[in-house]
């Protein structure tokens, strides 16, 4: 029962809109550091691009994903009209409002510092606010869901909660907790300086702060990922959920230990204790579970579906899966690039091997896999599949679909696979121009230039969906029914008050990020003679 | 369903859920704050708490050792983007009539024809970070040495008002404007070599880097030298000395010739 389909376009429209400009960006970059593009002769260029293709691919594009399907799922899953549907408005226009207020001055390079903000590093101040207010038109659709999920509780007592809300709940509160960190580095931090009423930061408590976003953000990414795996794809390939109990686990250990495993971005960081760092990394670890659990959820659940379409033997069900089904492309094309890029995951939590790739091109491979790999093509995926509940009209070419689908996984390989090569001989990231006639870095030369050809494949692939979606709102209409989550092959008739609540797992969350953050946090906020002078862009 | 049945240690979920969490938590405490620190055969600690401060991170004052005594002055400047901001009328009259001492030098318009830099609208940052070494001796030359030796604080920051007041006038320049070197555009990456113009106006600013446009090119290249043979030293953190003992001879000679060679209009402009 989808009502505010409007509302949930023009979230999903907003979102691959400034995802296009984002990539057109991102190819451009890749191009100008290569080989192949003849460098610009100013860095500043290049890393104001840098800074908005990072605000707009980690904090807008998806945001704005998790948001337009969060309400999909609330008024499909609940099968209730959406409550507080101004304020889900409310909400985007917050979200329009912010990123015009940070583009422009990403645009007119007064806020080049990228979008982890790396301070004493100190830009425009309304770049800053404007992410602000994107964090904060996100929070309206977390009271939202909260709110909704409570209405439809009150209706039905004791029944389970759909799986999808469940799990859509758990990401939006993950979200909520997550955010917390930059929104005290910005406000507390960064914006008293940005706006002159300071002049120095601790960059160390700053950066203290931003681990606690920045690790946790990567599966609010995930999430919607996560609940297409689970909800979307064995309906769509005629199979069933192998068990609903093991996707609730999932979901509840991702709002558990996601959050207090940021510092292992700071190993290189003086500032942080040994045994905080060896804490986060143990629990680092812990993440793969609820993916590995996925992982054989998901390969059960799809296997039934290719076992009920007559396939047979060990191996043998394999080839009797929907193969042209853009759904079960996405999937496997999405575990492909989670496997390689969960493995390369485990050696940037490890301490001692993290030394060898800090900072280096590995990382910035590593989470282009992961993140514009393994989710992003499940939010194309997402797209397709609700398009033509949103629209009203039918997305007729698949071959189209499995042809954009098919580039950005080949793109994406292409892209990622030589960059984490260069990482590992030793290049460092965050760079605007390498000198490829130096006979140290030469032989890299053809690593690098494969991962630009890799970006405009990519590039590609992205226009391509856009065209896809725009041509979907022009064909014909048809009616596509009502908008439906995949069922476990044992349809749970109750479920354990703790598999269907989230206040234990948010107070374990929270709990854990007291035991993990509080005493790095406390100590250097109180310790004195920590500041350094900021260092203001473009200030002469 | 409420609360009270949930949180409660006879729901196994809860009891499992915090208990596992629990156990994780002290055990990854004990290995990480414990057993980890007194693996580490390098480092010795007195007692079990002092391995789990280590680990924690407790900020530890260093050992109450004397700072070695330094062969020479180290500049004790501190910039930020705010120095000498907000500059008032009456603060560049003085330095106005302070700076007819300078001009012997520096040119009564700030404009040098001695081979002395060029100071009319130069950064008041810089010109107040180099009359602040000049006078503690972290810079030392024998002409100005002793015209900043008795400056006061407010006489340095007037100055650097006033100069920063003038407007920048193009010196004088018998040569064409030379092309870009390489070593200006893009920097040496592979030797740690920043582009010039990344910190000295063209491209960017970095607070306390003078514009180079127009200057004397035996000035810079001077100093370039100097830089590179640590006989000048005032560049707190090195970068300038490690820039100028990366370059080639013949780059320094490149460097000084194309900036000399350029009009300080180019310079970006002060907000």
């Amino acid at each position: 029962m989808l009502v505010n389909r409007k509302l949930i376009l023009a979230h999903f429209w907003l979102a691959f809109a400034v995802f296009g400009v984002a990539l057109a960006l991102g190819a451009w970059q890749m191009f100008i550091r290569s080989p192949i593009g003849t460098w610009l002769s100013n860095p500043e260029l290049y890393y104001r691009s840098l800074t908005a293709h990072g605000t707009v691919m980690g904090y807008v594009f998806p945001t704005l994903v998790a948001m337009g399907f969060g309400y999909a799922i609330s008024e499909s899953a609940l099968e209730q009209r959406l409550v507080g549907v101004r304020w889900a408005w409310a909400g985007f226009w917050l979200i329009v409002a912010g990123s015009i207020m940070a583009v422009i001055p990403v645009a007119l390079g007064r806020a080049s510092v990228l979008y982890t903000f790396y301070p004493p590093l100190i830009g425009n101040v309304f770049y800053y606010l404007g992410v602000v207010l994107v964090v904060v038109g996100s929070w309206i659709w977390v009271a939202l869901m909260s709110v909704n999920l409570r209405v439809w509780r009150k209706a039905h007592p004791g029944a389970p909660v759909p799986l999808a809300m469940y799990a859509n709940v758990a990401g939006s509160y993950l979200w909520a907790w997550t955010a917390v960190g930059a929104a005290l580095e910005l406000l507390l931090q960064i914006i008293p300086v940005a706006a002159g009423l300071k002049a120095t930061i601790d960059a160390g408590l700053a950066r203290v702060f931003f681990s606690w976003t920045l690790h946790a953000i990567v599966y609010f990414w995930l999430m919607p990922t996560y609940i297409a795996y689970y909800t979307i794809v064995p309906r769509a390939i005629g199979g069933r959920v192998y068990s609903d109990s093991m996707a609730r686990i999932s979901f509840i250990l991702f709002l558990v230990v996601a959050m207090p495993i940021g510092m292992h971005h700071t190993f290189a960081d003086p500032q942080v204790g040994a045994g905080f760092k060896f804490i986060h990394s143990a629990f680092t670890a812990l993440v793969a579970l609820p993916t590995l659990l996925t992982v054989f959820t998901i390969c059960a659940s799809v296997e039934i579906a290719a076992r009920l379409r007559g396939g047979r033997g060990l191996f043998g069900w394999i080839r009797a899966l929907p193969w042209d089904n853009p759904m079960m492309l996405a999937l496997a094309f999405s575990f492909v690039m989670l496997g390689f890029g969960g493995a390369g995951g485990l050696i940037n939590m490890s301490y001692q091997l993290d030394a060898s790739i800090h900072n280096t091109q590995w990382i910035t491979g590593h989470f282009h896999l992961i993140f514009g790999g393994a989710i992003v093509i499940m939010y194309f995926a997402i797209a397709y599949d609700l398009w033509p509940h949103l629209t009203g009209r039918e997305l007729i070419d698949l071959r189209l679909i499995r042809t954009q689908l098919w580039l950005w996984f080949v793109g994406m390989i292409v892209t990622t696979f030589p960059w984490h090569w260069v990482g590992i001989l030793g290049m460092p990231r965050r760079m605007a121009y390498f000198d490829f006639g130096d006979p140290a870095i030469a032989p890299q030369a053809l690593s690098v230039t494969l991962s630009a050809i890799g970006g405009f494949i990519l590039l590609t692939s992205g226009i391509l969906f856009l065209v896809i979606l725009a041509r979907g709102m022009r064909a014909p209409q048809a009616d596509a029914g009502p908008y439906r989550f995949a069922l476990a092959v044992h349809q749970p008739a109750t479920v354990p008050i703790a598999l269907n609540t989230h206040a234990l797992w948010v107070a374990l969350m929270i709990a854990l990020t007291l035991t993990n953050y509080g005493y790095p946090i406390l100590t250097l906020a109180l310790t004195e003679g920590t500041s350094v002078p900021a260092v203001y862009v473009g200030a002469q | 369903m409420s609360a009270r049945d949930l949180f409660t240690f006879s729901n196994p979920h809860f009891t499992r859920g915090v208990g596992i969490t629990a156990a994780i938590l002290i055990v990854t405490a004990i290995v990480g704050f414990i057993i980890l620190p007194f693996a580490q055969p390098w480092v010795q600690f007195a007692n079990v708490w002092d391995a789990i401060c280590s680990a924690a991170g407790v900020p530890q004052r260093a050992a109450t050792v004397a700072a070695p005594e330094q062969a020479k002055r180290l500049s004790a400047v501190v910039l930020t983007s705010n120095t000498l901001s907000r500059p008032s009328q009456e603060a560049i009259g003085r330095g106005a009539t302070l700076a007819q001492r300078c001009a012997i030098c520096h040119g009564p318009t700030g404009i040098s024809r001695a081979d002395s830099p060029n100071l009319a609208g130069q950064y008041a940052a810089v010109i107040y970070k180099e009359l602040h070494d000049f006078r503690s001796g972290a810079r030392t030359n024998a002409v100005m040495s002793p015209f900043a030796v008795n400056l006061t604080d407010q006489e340095i920051a007037d100055l650097s008002l006033y100069y920063a007041y003038l407007p920048r006038l193009p010196a004088y320049h018998p040569t064409p404007q030379l092309p870009k070197p390489n070593i200006v555009i893009y920097g040496a990456p592979m030797r740690g070599i920043a582009p010039c113009g990344s910190c000295h106006g063209s491209l960017d600013n970095k607070t306390g880097s003078p514009w180079l446009e127009g200057q004397s090119e035996a000035y810079m290249k001077a100093q370039l030298q100097a830089f590179a043979s640590g006989d000048r030293r005032n560049d707190i953190s090195q970068q300038m000395r490690n820039v100028a003992r990366a370059m080639t001879p013949q780059e320094i000679e490149q460097a000084a010739a194309y900036y000399a060679s350029q009009p300080p209009d180019v310079v970006k402009a002060v907000d």
